[in-house]
């Protein structure tokens, strides 16, 4: 069994004017030490994923269905007590934001040390040793002085790689990363990436990062989802969909990169904008801005506009797609006959 | 000595825009009584700058368009403002169209307004909230053409709402009522309004979702196109530069560290700091990162590094990086490149 395994996921806005479902039928699972990225583009519900993981959404969001399994234990359910084990010690969370993380007023190592002593009973002096050990799992230049610092004197990247550190802090088995490295500059972004990687491959730590930069994704995950508009589209191994993608959408949002075009020629954009969840579209709700509606014969395949597409699996992926899912019949049939 | 005075000699028709050693500092000490401290006993001034761009030389020719790249702090921004007039330099001179525009006064530089636009990042706040898209899109053209009539007016602002995409009807809405994208491209249609010739565009699509992202560097090149327009196009992502850009200049801590032909530099990126740029980038195919790992940061702006602005970070760096300011030299294959290690041939 997986050591995460989340199953129908919903997840909902209760506002005024009634319920935002803002996750639907989202299912994975994570392995131990392996590395999922969760793809999409604003909106498309990936943060509320990861949030729901530690049963961090706020008001008025809640979970309304589905199950989270984390090694056995049914998270849903669980109380905040037991959640408040889980949080920071099984998983942990980077969030995207280095400055927002850190608490102003409080040291680097008194953050730390508040972090292990709230889930372990040691000394102060034990406390700041291992702080000052992870400190320096995180090349971050001169640890020991780090400690007394506070987060404003430290730049971007080395307070990202004190809140990596924090996360590695108690061992977790998971890191959850929202958009680790958006606030930062390019050549800090590969450093804190290729860090954040070596340290889950050493310590054999599980990873699921949230970003809209497919090329991070591919250079540091093992599987990946792709979300729209609250949904899992696609899912299966990192390689094969950045090489093969199946849905519509996975293919358009890796044909619109600039660098899958020739220089100066048009870039293959994807029409319109994602849809606002509390008015989705009838049928798949990619469907306004696909270029499949129509068949390669010119009729039209009603199913788009009518039915939310099962998933159907294509090789190692899984497609929420109501063309996949006809060519995946067709190549099937003959097959048959034939035997 | 400014290494452009010897760029080759095959040169056509001079530079629509030509920046020739600016210098932009940003005081930090506050006014004169905050300026005065008391050192060993005396009263001393003492100022602070950051120094956000040091002389930098920069030509843009006529229908291209010159992508400037680096991270943050390296005075990009502060480069595409000075431009526009919005700063003013703290040294050097900015021509436009062979004409000094940097020491003019706010009535002289008008007719220059016209002809250079600019796009801003985040359209979000480029827009007022307070006036519907219609009156957004009336305001440049009525500021530079007082003498047009409401009609000829109107019919301007149909045809740009018309060549950006967004339906003519929706001119009575307000900007809150558009998506990030659509956003984009009313602010697009503002500076397309009065037919400028010069558009700078300072990260246009970085505050926009990859989708929305195609969709707007389209529309920048479509409109190039037909409009002939020269772009000053700021960005810090690479790979769109490659997709969009005719020349590439890349600036680090307030100086351009090398330009060149796009292709060029793709190809055969010169300087270390470009090399280790253009090895950051997350690509598609790569299975693991492969970046070229620098030591440190950045430095600060304040207290500038002696001689190249890169030496502390830099893998070929000697006793002559640390002391002299590398100045941009012209190479065979048609790239500038600021660097004492380039030049001696100790890399390639």
């Amino acid at each position: 069994m997986a050591l995460l395994d989340v199953n129908n996921l919903d997840v909902r806005f209760a506002l005024r004017r009634g319920d935002v479902q803002a996750l639907r039928d989202v299912c994975f699972s994570l392995e131990r030490g392996e590395r999922l990225g969760i793809v999409g583009e604003s909106g498309a519900g990936k943060s509320v994923a990861a949030f729901s993981l530690l049963n961090l959404i706020a008001k008025p969001g809640y979970i309304a269905g589905g199950s989270i399994r984390f090694d056995g234990q049914e998270l849903t359910a669980m109380s905040d007590r037991g959640l408040r084990h889980v949080r920071g010690h099984r998983m942990s969370m980077i969030f995207q934001d280095p400055m927002m993380t850190l608490n102003p007023v409080l040291t680097i190592g008194e953050q730390m040390v508040e972090c292990l002593k709230a889930h372990r009973r040691i000394s102060t002096k034990e406390a700041r040793a291992i702080s000052l050990r992870k400190l320096e799992q995180v090349q971050i230049p001169s640890p020991a002085a780090r400690l007394d610092q506070y987060p404003h004197e430290l730049s971007g990247g080395m307070r990202q790689r004190v809140i990596i550190a924090i996360a590695l802090l108690l061992d977790p088995d998971i890191i959850i990363a929202d958009e680790p490295t958006t606030a930062l500059d390019v050549t800090i972004q590969a450093e804190i990436m290729a860090l954040l990687l070596e340290l889950c491959e050493k310590h054999n730590v599980g990873l699921i990062l949230i970003t809209h930069d497919l090329g991070v994704v591919s250079q540091v995950t093992q599987r990946m989802l792709v979300m729209y508009a609250g949904r899992v589209i696609e899912q299966g191994p990192t390689r094969e969909i950045i090489n093969d993608p199946q849905h519509p959408y996975t293919q358009g949002l890796i044909n619109a990169l600039p660098q899958m075009a020739t220089p100066g020629a048009r870039l293959n954009q994807i029409p319109g904008s994602m849809p606002s969840l509390d008015n989705l579209p009838s049928g798949c709700a990619f469907h306004p801005r696909c270029g499949f509606l129509k068949r390669a014969d010119g009729s039209t395949r009603h199913a788009c506009t009518d039915e939310v597409p099962d998933f159907v699996t294509s090789g190692n992926c899984r497609v929420a797609c109501h063309m996949v899912a006809e060519m995946l019949d067709r190549e099937r049939i003959p097959a048959e006959e034939i035997r | 000595m400014s290494s452009t005075a010897h760029a080759p000699a095959a040169e056509p028709a001079s530079p629509l825009l030509e920046i020739r050693g600016v210098e932009k500092r940003f005081s930090l000490s506050g006014d004169f009584l905050e300026q005065l401290k008391f050192k060993g006993g005396k009263l001393v001034r003492e100022q602070k700058h950051v120094h956000a761009i040091n002389g930098v030389d920069l030509d843009i020719q006529r229908g291209e368009a010159l992508c400037v790249v680096g991270e943050s702090g390296c005075g990009k921004s502060t480069v595409a403002r000075t431009v526009m007039g919005l700063l003013h330099p703290s040294a050097g001179e900015i021509r436009y169209d062979g004409e000094r525009i940097d020491d003019l006064s706010h009535q002289a530089l008008m007719p220059y307004r016209r002809r250079m636009q600019m796009i801003f990042q985040n359209p979000y706040a480029s827009l007022n909230p307070r006036m519907t898209i219609q009156q957004t899109l009336e305001e440049p053209i009525r500021l530079h053409h007082p003498d047009w009539s409401a009609q000829r007016v109107k019919d301007q602002v149909a045809e740009v709402m018309d060549s950006v995409g967004i339906a003519a009807d929706w001119g009575a809405r307000y900007g809150h009522e558009f998506s990030g994208g659509q956003r984009q491209r009313i602010a697009i249609a503002r500076a397309l309004a009065v037919d400028p010739e010069f558009i700078v565009a300072d990260e246009p699509i970085s505050a926009l979702d990859v989708s929305i992202q195609a969709q707007v560097l389209n529309l920048l090149m479509e409109a190039q196109q037909q409009r002939n327009l020269t772009y000053l196009f700021i960005t810090h992502d690479l790979a769109v530069v490659e997709h969009f850009g005719t020349r590439v200049a890349v600036m680090y801590l307030g100086r351009v560290c090398e330009v060149a032909p796009t292709a060029t530099l793709f190809a055969r990126p010169r300087h270390p700091y470009t090399q280790a740029l253009m090895s950051a980038i997350p690509r598609l195919e790569d299975d693991r990162p492969q970046h070229i790992r620098l030591q440190g940061e950045v430095p600060t702006p304040v207290n500038l590094p002696s001689g190249c602005v890169f030496h502390g970070r830099c893998p070929h760096a000697n006793a002559r990086c640390r002391s002299e300011i590398p100045e941009l030299i012209v190479s065979d294959d048609g790239s500038q490149v600021a660097c004492h290690a380039v030049e001696e041939g100790r890399i390639d």
